[in-house]
């Protein structure tokens, strides 16, 4: 049986960063800048779309400078409400600005392995693992590729990555890492395997594409082509900037946001160009970057205030938003990974962000942690019950529990607390035990979460893919690294 | 006595322009110097080289930032071509720690954190040589022979691009190189381990290390820090 998705629904709390009077703003710089710096494009598909509707296109440097009406007449064929379909429709997830979805991070390059503890390079087994811990947590709704299976060859890489979170579990799967349009085609021919077929696949997209952009004003030929592909099967597709203030961006957060915006709307307009009404999101991971080492910081008070602001835009294109939150900087799980994971994820989410990422990697995306998965879930729990806000009627105001119980009494043993009690969030991670248990065990948050990740991997089994799904799934990889000249890898369990 | 006041004030001018990540003035103080008939070497080493080693040092100790030490870097790197002819004019050499060709592997476009490698070498004394991104594994070992280097830096950010390293080892070996030039690789996924794994001289989790182990690299460990 598939497992249930428990999203935020209709946050009740509102956080707004941008007036309208701002947004309006942004939108417009930005218009400024796709029409006289322009974004780089370095595909020539892409370049004889933007020619052929009009735009100039400078093929020295292949920089495209789009008038804003025709950026603007493009964006408004966007749908703006789909859904994202999963193996099991029961787990399908409308994005219809209502629901706020999280998935694990992605590409991740090493694993805190589960028995040893030990840090090592991730594999394909970890993929098909940490998928069927996420197929089991109902605070995970989809997937992104947690880890890369570096030992599967480069050229098939993003294929067995995908077959294995589909091995695993019945979820959407969503992926970063496929950036070529050979890739690409395999990618969608074995998600319509999975969906029943091609016009299957286009009513209920088991797969989406999530392609970046290269700040500052660039995009990358390898992903617009992808991309191409995906939009023609009616495979979801998104763009994400990660302009990062004072190095890949202005200093300033305003400038940062109209760059990446540039970047991600220009993308999505050639979308629409090619493939009107094509299902696309905005994507966002910004930040500002450490001024002594120009690292990429993965939290931070301007990431919060990018997480909240971004939505702000993506409402205003009508197009869903998936928005990096999460995705902490710090080395293990702790004080630091719970400030930036809360407060990135909380504001992201009040906002209504459709999708949120970054669930379960450390270290700037880099090292997979089960322990911080559990508690990264626990996280979006504790946000999911916050944004629930407070009811205010008659029951919720308990005038006859409280007439009841009296000046003095108690309410343990009302049956109003026993019909509500179970509203109450409850923590699965705080320490709330009295001094003396903790200082004999000595204890804390990552053992219970490791203890946990062990279990779920242990006893959940996910419903399986049908053997003759999986086959062709097989039949597909092995045909493109036929093609390319290597050799297989072995299936993961 | 009045051209020594003179002069020295022009060294502190040209100390004062790097500090203050100034190129245009760092040139126009360079062209000045020319023209006083100052040694081009001195105007160097006695001049822009002090104001780089503050900066390094005051960057070091977290007072500065890296937008101001790139600035006073490229401040450096427009004085030294305008006094280049001269120098070569003179065929005098200005010593440099040692040659460094460097770029993101073939398949790989990330670029910041090479470039942020390329100008901390460069303000370290290294004359680098920058190839750029998504760089032919043949690219490295042309450009090093052409240059006579003796650190090849390969930068991977990726999992599927991180072979490319070993790659560009073989194929500096195939030519000949190695074991004389040396290699560094670095990169989000890259750890101590891969680079023993592939026979790498050197890695460096930032760019600090990168300058470290390119010192220990030319023997200069112990030499004053630029
Ligand atoms: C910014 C960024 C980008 C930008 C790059 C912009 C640019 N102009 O360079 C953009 C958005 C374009 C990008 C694209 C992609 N990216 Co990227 N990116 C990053 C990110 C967030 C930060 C990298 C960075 O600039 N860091 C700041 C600098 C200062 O640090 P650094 O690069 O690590 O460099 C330091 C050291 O590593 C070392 N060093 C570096 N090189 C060298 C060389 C030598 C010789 C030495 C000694 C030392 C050394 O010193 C540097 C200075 O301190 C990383 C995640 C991360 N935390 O690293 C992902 C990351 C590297 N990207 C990743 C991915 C997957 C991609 C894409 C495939 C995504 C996509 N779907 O399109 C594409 C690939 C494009 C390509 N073909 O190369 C993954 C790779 C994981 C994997 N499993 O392979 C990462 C780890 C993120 C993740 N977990 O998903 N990316």
């Amino acid at each position: 049986m598939a497992r249930t998705i428990d999203p935020i629904v209709d946050p009740r709390i509102e956080v707004r960063v941008l007036s309208d009077d701002e947004v309006q703003r942004i939108h417009a710089a930005t218009l400024e800048v796709i029409e006289s710096v322009g974004v780089r494009f370095p595909s020539p598909r892409a370049l004889e779309i933007w020619q052929a509707h009009g735009a100039t296109v400078d093929r020295e440097t292949l920089v495209v400078r789009a008038p804003g009406a025709l950026v603007e007449e493009a964006l408004a064929r966007a749908p703006h409400e789909y859904a994202l379909a999963a193996r099991d429709p029961s787990q399908d997830l409308p994005l219809d600005g209502r629901h706020v979805y999280a998935a694990t991070d992605g590409c991740g390059v090493e694993v805190l392995d589960l028995v040893t503890g030990e840090r090592r390079r991730s594999r394909l087994q970890d993929v098909a693992e940490i998928a069927r811990v996420g197929d089991y947590l109902d605070e995970i709704a989809f997937h992104w590729v947690a880890v890369s299976a570096q030992d599967t060859p480069a050229e098939s890489r993003g294929l067995h990555e995908l077959a294995a979170i589909w091995a695993n579990s019945t979820k959407h799967a969503q992926t970063e890492s496929i950036v070529t349009e050979r890739e690409a085609r395999a990618a969608v021919e074995m998600a319509a395997a999975i969906a029943g077929g091609r016009e299957a696949l286009r009513r209920r997209p088991v797969l989406s594409l999530m392609e970046c952009t290269i700040s500052p004003l660039a995009q990358e030929g390898g992903a617009l082509d992808a991309a191409l592909v995906a939009a023609e099967a009616g495979v979801p597709v998104g763009f994400m900037t990660m302009a990062s203030a004072a190095f890949t961006g202005p200093a300033t957060p305003a400038g940062t946001l109209v760059v990446g915006n540039a970047e991600v709307i220009s993308a999505l307009a050639l979308v629409e160009l090619a493939q009107p009404g094509a299902p696309v999101y905005y994507a966002a991971a910004q930040t500002a970057i450490d001024l002594r080492s120009g690292a990429y910081t993965g939290g931070g008070p301007e990431d919060f205030l990018f997480g909240a602001a971004t939505n702000a835009l993506a409402d205003f294109y009508g197009v869903p938003l998936s928005m990096g939150s999460f995705a902490t900087g710090a080395k293990e799980p702790d004080w630091q990974a719970g400030i930036e994971n809360g407060l990135s994820t909380f504001m992201a989410a009040a906002v209504r962000s459709d999708m949120l990422l970054g669930v379960g990697l450390l270290h700037g995306s880099r090292i997979w942690s089960y322990e911080q998965m559990l508690l990264d879930c626990e996280i979006y729990g504790i946000v999911r019950a916050m944004l629930r806000g407070i009811a205010v009627d008659d029951e919720a105001l308990a005038l006859e529990a409280i007439r009841r119980v009296g000046p003095g009494g108690e309410y343990l043993t009302d049956p109003h607390t026993v019909r509500h009690m179970r509203e109450l969030w409850q923590s699965r991670f705080f320490d709330r035990r009295p001094y003396g248990a903790w200082e004999e065990k000595r204890d804390r948050a990552r053992d219970w979460a490791r203890a946990r990740a062990r279990e779920i991997l242990a006893t959940h089994e996910p419903d399986p893919l049908d053997p003759v799904v999986a086959a062709e799934l097989a039949a597909i990889i092995a045909a493109v690294e036929r093609e390319a000249g290597v050799a297989g890898a072995a299936a993961p369990t | 006595m009045t051209t020594e006041m003179t002069s020295e004030a022009l060294f502190e001018a040209m100390r004062r322009s790097i500090i203050d990540g100034d190129d245009e003035r760092a040139a126009e103080l360079a062209g000045e110097a020319l023209r006083a008939g100052v040694d081009p070497l001195r105007a160097i080493d006695d001049g822009f080289v002090i104001g780089l080693r503050e900066v390094g040092d005051r960057f070091s100790r977290g007072d500065m930032f890296l937008p101001e030490m790139m600035l006073a870097a490229k401040a450096m790197k427009r004085a030294v071509a305008v006094l280049e002819p001269e120098l070569d004019r003179r065929a005098m050499k200005r010593q440099v720690l040692g040659r460094v060709v460097i770029g993101s592997v073939k398949g790989d476009i990330h670029e910041i954190g090479k470039n942020l490698v390329a100008t901390m070498l460069a303000a370290a004394g290294f004359e680098v040589h920058d190839l750029g991104v998504d760089v032919p594994f043949d690219r490295f070992v042309e450009k090093a022979r052409e240059v006579d280097a003796d650190i090849v830096g390969v930068s991977a950010l990726l999992t599927t691009t991180m072979t490319g390293q070993r790659t560009v080892i073989e194929t500096l070996a195939a030519g000949g190189l190695r074991p004389r030039v040396k290699v560094i690789v670095g990169g989000a996924p890259v750890t101590r381990e891969w680079a023993e794994e592939i026979g790498a001289d050197g890695y460096g989790e930032d760019a600090a290390q990168a300058v470290t182990v390119a010192r220990r690299l030319v023997g200069a460990a112990d030499a004053a820090v630029v």
